[in-house]
């Protein structure tokens, strides 16, 4: 492969080499194809449907979107990072008991997008909540159980 | 139990209990592999090259230029198939690569396998095809009189149907010509899949399919190979909805695999993905409703004409099943249906969620409230006064003996309490949200109801048979289906059964394999619960018997002192009591072949035969505000009824219906794939839109269980009946809220803000 670079990137909290990649290969293919952290998913590679949302120090992108080697010096956060001992967090827990998963391609995306939205808001309104989450495209469950695990967490957070 | 009170813990994750998803887990940590997730030690990535062209011949192709791309292990063309040059999911029609001729944009040429999927792109880019491009037949209502573009004729079929005094004539009648634009499945999970040869002239092929049997019965001849030398797997899917049902990338990853001796994935990219499966059949509709002034149904008249574009794929079923549910769940009896499906250069058409019944359902729905208005009957009225009840006949004579709670469905729907007024809403709620709306003063709500009914499994005599193993083993249940999981949580519903008939705490399902067990039938036409988990409790009862003689031959009783009660074997006097699952000390084994009842075809002059195995029912209510100037819709509300014999997860089952109404209302006020002589103009999720969470209202749902005997626990299959009727319950409600006749679908914004300009015009 011609432009071949090698870089390392921090995801969820760990250094990873990343080494002769071609220099024009997005975020999402280096994490999915060179990394092995195939949480992160493929549904359109064009910035449209949120299944491949990661987070970049703390920005909430799709990686499909950004260039891998431009990553590199940031933290980055994937939904493989969200519950790193094997257990569920509170978002994803509820996605499960709510029904918020059907094909399940789009929930990594979800997972993510919830959790960067109730970080930054304890308890969006439902149109705060459909606003915030109209980035992710699912195409099962026409969102209301997603939107009830939402709410689900935001009850479970306020204690 | 005649002689003693016993209490026992029912399981609480049986049947009628909404259970998590086995697969939920792994769902959410990102962990579960997908057909597109799969990786080997040296994988090569294959590329398909399309034509751009929706009906060239094929001059020339040059592969020369990709071969010398460092990194290029393989291009493959037509003349590399290495056995039937042509597949078909009901007929073999469609090449698996074109050699002479190309029928519609985006039918592969070549493909190639590379180190790299940027490699493999370039390499595609540089393989030189020479067209000579031909005239496209892309207009379905100029098709048969057109050349034909394929030597099997550009008719794939007429179905008929006459039903009673074809003469008769209603004192009220109405009429209307409806249109329905291509809706895509839109899965988000794209094609995909990974081919390993088994380095003994054979290959695996790891893939997301509906439907792995009939798959594999396709690629085996393809690639010049016994049944046996061809297995197929499973791999995670995301979401189908019809679209998995034809083949993909299936024979080119094993053409690419079986060539370089190497395992090769292919994933297609979403442009691609536009064309790379079938979507919904295109449909031009014509309907006569004759009716009393009562506004009793006297007579239907349809003509149905459906674009099966380039490939015959499962159109003359769709074909027939808008013929067959042309009227909708009422009382009619006289009828003249035809229903036509043609070929075109357009991409092929096939199934999607309602195959053939959403096209008509939009069409019937729409003539029962132009009815309605004819007669003075208000909408809900005019649907009660005909609608369909267990014991009457269908157009085609055949009776409805199961459950069909259709009042009780619209009368659910209709009583769902209205949303508070638009007046009520704050700017982001508005049509178009914060900042769009031109005027609050210009908005209108508007409500709209429709009903509608489908088949449950498949029909005209069609036998799609399944198959499941149950293996008790030390306390554990495995189950073998080759059921597609898709997303529809058969998963889960076959863990319920399988612990409510065993009482078993721990079940495993096997992967879903060729190579492991029959066909279970492809996971379509809302039948896996129904068929496959009726299987599975089979099979289950026949390892509950087993247990139920080992218990008697242990405890040296008759095998008739012994009952089988609630997951385990007691003695009517309850000095025997033991779990099945600690029943016997030898593995216990049943494997299940079932059928549904026999169908019978339709009659080829008169349509007329008891084609179908069941029916589900569905109603929707739909509560819209519109913006007269800005021509933007939205939907306030969904209220749904739906029949669904009864609910074995209850959750599962709402998460179908929401799913189900989110399509309908896609593809009532967004979702459209825009095509020009043939070229699909809007490949992406930029352009072709689906709902999102920014337009899906709430859908207020109502579950109508009346079990059906001989079904599984009685439940029916609930996965495509709210998308009948939610597309015209919303174009209705649009209707009410304008005025507007919306003889189209998908209504776009233009058809309300500029309905006048254009009438004028």
């Amino acid at each position: 492969m011609t432009g071949a670079v090698t870089y390392r990137l921090q995801i969820n909290g760990a250094d990873h080499a990343v080494e002769s990649s071609w220099l024009g290969e997005s975020l999402l293919y280096v994490l999915r194809e060179r990394l092995g952290l195939v949480g992160s998913k493929n549904a359109c590679e064009e910035g449209e449907c949120g299944s491949c949302s990661v987070l970049v120090d703390g920005r909430l992108v799709c990686s499909c979107l950004e260039l891998a080697a431009a990553a590199e010096g940031t933290e980055i956060i994937t939904v493989e990072g969200l519950s790193p001992d094997g257990t569920l967090s509170d978002v994803q827990e509820a996605l499960v008991a709510e029904g918020g998963v059907q094909c399940g391609f789009c929930t990594p995306g979800f997972v993510v997008a919830v959790h960067d939205l109730l970080d930054g808001n304890a308890s969006p309104s439902p149109l705060e909540t459909k606003e915030a989450l109209a980035g992710n495209l699912c195409r099962c469950t026409g969102y209301g159980r997603i939107e009830a695990a939402v709410e689900r967490v935001v009850e479970l957070r306020r204690g | 139990m005649a002689d003693g009170v016993r209490v026992v813990d029912r399981p609480r994750t049986g049947i009628g209990v909404s259970t998590r998803r086995p697969d939920g887990g792994p769902k959410v940590r990102g962990e579960f592999a997908y057909s597109s997730d799969l990786h080997a030690d040296r994988m090569l990535w294959g590329r398909t090259l399309r034509s751009p062209h929706a009906h060239a011949r094929i001059l020339s192709i040059d592969i020369g230029p990709a071969l010398t791309i460092p990194g290029v292990s393989a291009v493959l063309t037509a003349d590399d198939v290495p056995g039937r040059p042509t597949y078909g999911l009901t007929v073999p029609d469609q090449p698996v690569l074109a050699r002479d001729i190309v029928r519609y944009e985006g039918e592969p040429v070549a493909i190639v396998a590379a180190d790299h999927p940027d490699t493999a792109r370039r390499a595609i880019a540089s393989i030189v095809v020479e067209y000579e491009v031909l005239e496209a037949i892309t207009d379905p209502q100029r098709a048969l009189q057109s050349p034909a573009i394929h030597p099997d004729g550009n008719l794939i079929r007429t179905v008929p149907i006459r039903r009673g005094d074809v003469d008769a004539v209603g004192s009220v009648v109405v009429e209307g010509t409806y249109e329905m634009g291509i809706q895509d499945q839109a899965f988000l999970g794209p094609e995909s899949g990974m081919a390993v040869p088994d380095g003994a002239g054979g290959v695996d092929l790891y893939v997301a399919t509906q439907g792995l049997h009939q798959d594999h019965a396709q690629v085996a001849p393809c690639l010049g190979l016994a049944p046996e030398q061809v297995r197929l797997h499973l791999a995670g899917t995301g979401g189908a909805f019809g679209a998995r049902e034809d083949l993909s990338m299936h024979v080119h990853a094993c053409m690419l695999a079986l060539h370089v001796n190497r395992p090769v994935k292919m994933s297609y990219l979403r442009d691609e993905s536009f064309v790379g499966h079938v979507r919904r059949h295109p449909a031009h509709m014509w309907f006569r409703h004759h009716a009393t002034p009562e506004g009793r149904l006297v007579k239907v008249e349809a003509q149905i004409l459906l674009d099966g574009g380039a490939y015959a794929s499962t159109s003359a079923y769709t074909a027939a099943n808008s013929a067959r549910f042309a009227c909708g769940p009422y009382r009619v009896p006289n009828a003249v249906i035809d229903a036509t499906c043609v070929r075109t250069n357009n991409a092929p058409s096939g199934a999607m969620r309602g195959f053939g019944v959403v096209q008509v359902c939009y069409a019937h729905e729409s003539q029962m409230d132009k009815l309605a208005a004819a007669v003075g009957l208000d909408p809900v009225e005019i649907r009660l006064r005909n609608v369909l009840a267990r014991g009457d006949e269908l157009v085609t004579g055949q009776t409805v003996d199961v459950p069909a709670p259709v009042r009780e469905c619209l009368e659910a729907a209709a009583s769902v309490p209205m949303p508070p007024p638009a007046s009520d809403v704050d700017d982001y709620g508005l049509p178009g949200g914060a900042g769009r709306t031109a005027d609050r003063a210009r908005i209108r709500r508007g409500v709209g109801y429709a009903v509608g009914f489908k088949n449950l499994a498949y029909a005209e005599g069609y036998d799609d048979d399944t198959r499941a193993r149950c293996r008790l083993d030390g306390g554990v249940a495995t189950i073998t289906c080759a059921a597609a999981e898709l997303g529809q949580g058969f998963v889960t519903v076959a863990e319920q059964i399988t612990r409510t008939v065993l009482g078993v705490d721990q079940v495993v399902l096997a992967p879903a394999s060729t190579a492991t067990i029959g066909s279970a039938g492809s996971s379509a036409s809302s039948r896996q619960t129904y068929m496959s988990g009726a299987a599975i409790a089979m099979a289950c009862r026949q390892v509950a018997e087993g247990a139920r003689r080992a218990v008697a031959h242990r405890h040296a009783v008759a095998v008739e002192a012994l009952e089988i009660d609630e997951g385990r074997i007691v003695s009517r006097d309850l000095s025997i009591d033991i779990p099945i699952g600690r029943a016997s000390e030898e593995p216990l084994e049943a494997e299940v072949n079932h059928h549904h009842r026999e169908t019978f075809p339709m009659d080829p002059v008169t349509g007329q035969g008891d084609t179908d195995v069941s029916w589900v029912f569905a109603a929707n209510r739909a509560v819209v505000d519109v913006d007269l100037d800005l021509g933007l819709v939205r939907v306030v509300q969904m209220a749904t009824g739906q029949d669904v014999g009864k609910a074995l997860n209850p959750l599962s089952v709402v998460g179908q219906i929401e799913g189900a109404v989110s399509q309908g209302l896609g593809l009532a006020v967004m979702e459209e794939v825009v095509t020009t002589d043939g070229i699909v103009r809007n490949p992406s999720f930029t352009d072709y839109l689906i709902p999102t969470t920014a337009d899906m209202p709430p859908v207020e749902i109502t579950l109508i269980e009346e079990p059906e005997d001989g079904a599984p626990f009685g439940a029916k299959g609930v996965g495509e009946t709210a998308c009948l009727s939610s597309t015209p319950a919303v174009v209705a409600a649009i209707r009410a809220a304008t005025g507007l006749e919306l003889s189209r679908v998908p209504v776009r914004p233009e058809d309300i803000a500029l309905a006048d300009v254009r009438r004028e015009g």
